[in-house]
């Protein structure tokens, strides 16, 4: 069902692509509920969900459908009221606020509809941050920042000050540094929501290409169905519960 | 995160907002340089006092004064006939001693001779029937050692009547330079009893310094002092003369504190009261210490509210960082070390602000030590502002301390913050 190609190279090492046998993430009869009592919100109602090791997969939905809690949820930034998300086998209800802490910095890359960038430091700085906070020395954080930095061709700017860039820049620093932990799932928010159709395009296509030749996951959250319509699998989430699922016609 | 990585992260980012970090500083720096200047003052001046004595190096005499028998009331007092005015604050009164307590005295353990100290009141001082001048004769206290301009020291046992005169008077008595005052003999008058004026004739032996210990006054040899006495006293019922405000003991210091303070536990069972030269100048000392202790307490409240400040400046970097602690903490940062990165940026706040405030009080106080160089001539030696390393480190760590207590409370507010609604904080 995968258009991919067989083999995928992730940070200089062959992994098996295989099929839906494990999936890196596995999402059963998932709840959230916001507050308690009378005024308990219930934004996600028992969700299943599978997403097969270097899928692209596309959460749809309407504002206040319950899809950025999808995500919140898969990237482990929230925990659910209840139901079981596993990764890579893990049951991730099991791992302390450290383990936690650890796989996000390690697995997953972020990008959302605002850039976040901080806006007087170089663009070196705002890109190494993930690999700051993972402990890593300042002169391996430069080596692998430029690296980053090259393949989204925007080396040359590694000094500038982020705020001096344009958006279509910003986005492709927010990207490197989404790429520098050599991440297994890039969570993307509204990616293109802040750009114009070209440089939005440009985006999604280096996304794509990430996707397709480094096997990275994609879990693309937005309401544009063009860039949703490129995604090997569209959810459609409605009222916290899935309310159709599409696979791409090949 | 690396130690090395929080801590140079925390630095860039306490300067970020420059001008609101800068008057943050300003802030600690009023207090750290307040409280680095009382300091130092209470330094100075202590300092001065400890020189003083280490000068005099008279450690092996006490000074004996008889118990006071009644604890004083609120009602008036009832008249002691044995009572005479002492030193200190007027109408002050000590119990005298009469040469039946000098024998007691001299009987204790310890004490190696006693001598009833004489208390002289001189009329004039005069050279060659020039002008009369007022003079005090300080009190003598054996063994001590007077800084002097130019001649030597009293002699103890010389036979002849000696005196060190103070600077001040060698030009009003015409005795030409301090040098030649020396050897040249002054007249000095004390009126007796019976109320007639006597004089007597004294070598001057040394011209001495201003200082703390003579107080501006002559300091007389044993036989000058004696000789003086006797004048004064001449005509008065025996009664009058064998009664003492004072007694210098001398005792065998080899011992050290605990034997010092054997023999004055010694001399308070016997009904007096010895206290040595530290004694005195330690109740000086502590009176320093409690002004210095009062004004430092200014400099701490106006430290308090810089810290009050850093709260400040901590919450607005708080509320501008809201999303970029978001997304570190997202990336997988932990709240603890989001806790170390602000409240370690309030502690380089503090550092800054209390190494300028200090380096600012060593500045000025090098200034005001130059002009109370001038002001203060008759204190030579004095550095009034002084400083001393563990005060100054004891000073910069304080500040950093209160910083950090100051940046816990939005150093918290920061690591409890939930990465999913601070990355939607508009």
């Amino acid at each position: 069902m995968s258009p991919r190609v067989g083999h995928v190279i992730t940070s200089g090492n062959t992994r098996e692509a295989a099929d839906v046998v494990s999936p890196l993430l596995s999402v059963s009869n998932l709840h959230k509920t916001y507050g308690s009592g009378p005024s308990a919100f219930e934004a996600l109602k028992g969700l299943d969900l599978d997403i097969a090791e270097g899928e692209s997969i596309a959460i749809i939905g309407k504002s206040g459908s319950g899809k950025s809690t999808l995500m919140h949820l898969l990237a482990l930034l929230d925990r659910p009221t209840s139901g079981s998300i596993m990764l890579d086998g893990t049951d991730t209800s099991r791992l302390s606020a450290k383990q936690l802490n650890q796989t996000r910095n390690s697995a997953f890359g972020f990008v959302f509809q605002q850039f976040f960038l901080n806006a007087q430091a170089s663009v070196l700085d705002n890109v190494t941050l993930p690999l700051k906070i993972a402990g890593v020395g300042r002169r391996e954080r430069t080596a692998q920042g430029i690296a980053a930095l090259a393949q989204l061709e925007i080396d040359d700017k590694a000094g500038n000050r982020a705020n001096d860039l344009s958006g279509g820049q910003k986005q492709r620093v927010v990207i490197a540094r989404a790429l520098i932990n050599q991440p297994r799932v890039i969570f993307a928010d509204e990616p293109t929501g802040n750009l114009d159709t070209a440089t939005g395009a440009v985006v999604e296509d280096i996304l794509f290409d990430l996707n397709r030749r480094r096997g990275i996951n994609l879990v693309v959250v937005t309401h544009d169905e063009e860039l949703a319509s490129r995604c090997d699998r569209r959810i459609y989430i409605r009222d916290g519960l899935i309310a159709a699922r599409e696979a791409v016609a090949a | 995160m690396r130690g090395v990585d929080v801590l140079s992260t925390a630095f860039k980012n306490a300067f970020r907002s420059r001008l609101r970090t800068s008057l943050t500083v300003l802030a600690i720096f009023i207090g750290a340089f307040t409280l680095s200047l009382t300091n130092g003052l209470g330094t100075g001046i202590n300092q001065y006092i400890d020189d003083t004595v280490a000068s005099v190096g008279v450690d092996d005499v006490m000074t004996v004064t008889k118990a006071s028998e009644e604890e004083p009331t609120d009602g008036p007092a009832e008249y002691d006939p044995n009572q005479i005015a002492a030193d200190g604050a007027p109408g002050a009164t000590a119990t005298a001693l009469t040469d039946d307590d000098i024998d007691t005295i001299a009987g204790i353990d310890g004490v190696e001779s006693v001598e009833p100290s004489k208390s002289v009141m001189v009329d004039y001082v005069r050279h060659d029937d020039g002008t009369r001048y007022q003079l005090s004769v300080a009190e003598f206290v054996p063994g001590m050692r007077i800084e002097l301009v130019s001649g030597e020291q009293v002699d103890l046992d010389a036979s002849d009547p000696e005196l060190v005169l103070p600077e001040s008077y060698v030009e009003p008595l015409d005795l030409g330079s301090a040098a030649d005052a020396v050897g040249q003999t002054v007249v000095l008058a004390v009126t007796d009893a019976t109320g007639e004026q006597v004089t007597t004739e004294a070598t001057v032996v040394g011209v001495a310094e201003p200082g703390v210990l003579t107080m501006g006054g002559a300091v007389p040899n044993d036989v000058l002092a004696a000789e003086l006495y006797d004048l004064q006293t001449t005509g008065a019922p025996e009664a009058e003369t064998t009664r003492y405000a004072e007694a210098s003991v001398s005792f065998d210091t080899s011992g050290g504190a605990t034997q010092t303070e054997a023999l004055q536990d010694r001399l308070a069972d016997a009904g007096f009261t010895g206290s040595t030269l530290e004694d005195q100048l330690g109740t000086i000392t502590a009176v320093i210490d409690g002004i210095v202790l009062v004004l430092n307490g200014f400099a701490v409240i106006a430290l308090v509210a810089a810290g009050i400040g850093i709260v400040n400046t901590l919450f607005m970097a708080v509320q501008e960082r809201t999303r970029e602690v978001g997304l570190m903490k997202a990336m997988g940062l932990s709240s603890g070390r989001v806790f170390s990165l602000f409240s370690i940026e309030a502690v380089v706040i503090g550092l800054v602000g209390s190494a300028l405030g200090v380096l600012g009080a060593v500045g000025a106080g090098q200034l005001v030590n130059g002009v109370s160089g001038d002001l203060l001539a008759d204190l030579p030696g004095l550095t009034l502002i002084a400083f001393d390393p563990v005060g100054v480190a004891t000073v910069v760590l304080g500040v950093m301390a209160i910083a950090f207590l100051a940046g816990t409370l939005p150093a918290l507010r920061a690591a409890r913050q939930d990465p999913i609604s601070s990355l939607r904080y508009e």
